[in-house]
């Protein structure tokens, strides 16, 4: 299973979800995609998206202000 | 467009036209298309304007907006409405806003537009106000539709979320 990283540090709501969306949409199930983003709104607007979505939010983390989704396409 | 489960619906009716009043349909609209939500958005009045191949003349107005305060120089200057009596005035105060969303990592109104008809977001122009302040669909961008309140109604009709901006 592969795994794509998209970096979405320095961009605002709702650009992260927005490029997200765009990345998974070009995934096979079972394929991941990591995501940093520098907007601390993007905590809750993961989440939501994920559970809105069906897709996995397998992990997150934050250090030094980025913050980290791992997001899995069902 | 829709690879979820989701088969929500979302109408928005969008009526004014200045920059700031410009990106709560389009974020709205590109956040619901990337949740599976399928959207329509129905242009009317000065929300004609967000339609417009070219919308770099979109401005804020400093007029009746005591709530405008441009951060500057670490403070929060509020924007009295004598300042737009001052020629200019709103377009300084717009260019300003656009560097400060720039700086900020805000998107552009034509990069939200754009994504939001990559996301297949349906863009119905409201006919009547085309016609009153006589726009052709030849000063709007390609991928408009053309309709009236009854266009709107029976989308609204299926839509599980229905604003009015």
């Amino acid at each position: 299973m592969a795994e794509t990283f998209l970096d979405t540090k320095g961009m605002n709501c709702p650009l992260p979800i927005l490029k997200t969306k765009k990345t998974i949409k070009g995934l096979n199930a079972g394929d991941t995609v990591k995501v940093e983003s520098t907007d601390p709104g993007s905590v809750k607007d993961f989440g939501a998206f994920c559970r809105s979505t069906g897709n996995k939010l397998l992990d997150q983390s934050e250090a030094d202000g980025v913050y980290t989704y791992i997001i899995e396409k069902p | 467009m829709s690879d979820g489960d989701n088969d929500k619906k979302m109408c928005i009716i969008v009526t004014k036209g200045t920059l700031d009043w410009a990106y709560p349909p389009f974020i709205l609209a590109t956040t619901a298309a990337a949740m599976d939500v399928e959207c329509t958005l129905f242009f009317t009045f000065y929300g004609l304007q967000l339609l417009k191949k070219d919308v770099s003349h979109l401005q804020i107005s400093t007029l009746g907006n005591p709530a405008m305060e441009m951060p500057m120089m670490g403070m929060h200057m509020t924007m009295p409405n004598i300042v737009s009596a001052i020629p200019g005035a709103d377009a300084v105060a717009s260019t300003m806003m656009k560097n400060m969303m720039k700086k900020k990592g805000v998107a552009s109104i034509e990069e939200l537009r754009e994504m939001a008809q990559e996301g297949d977001v349906r863009f119905v122009a409201c006919n009547m106000t085309m016609d009153l302040f006589e726009y052709t669909k030849d000063d709007l961008i390609d991928g408009v539709e053309l309709g009236g309140a009854a266009t709107w109604m029976e989308a609204a009709k299926e839509a599980d979320i229905n604003l009015y901006i």
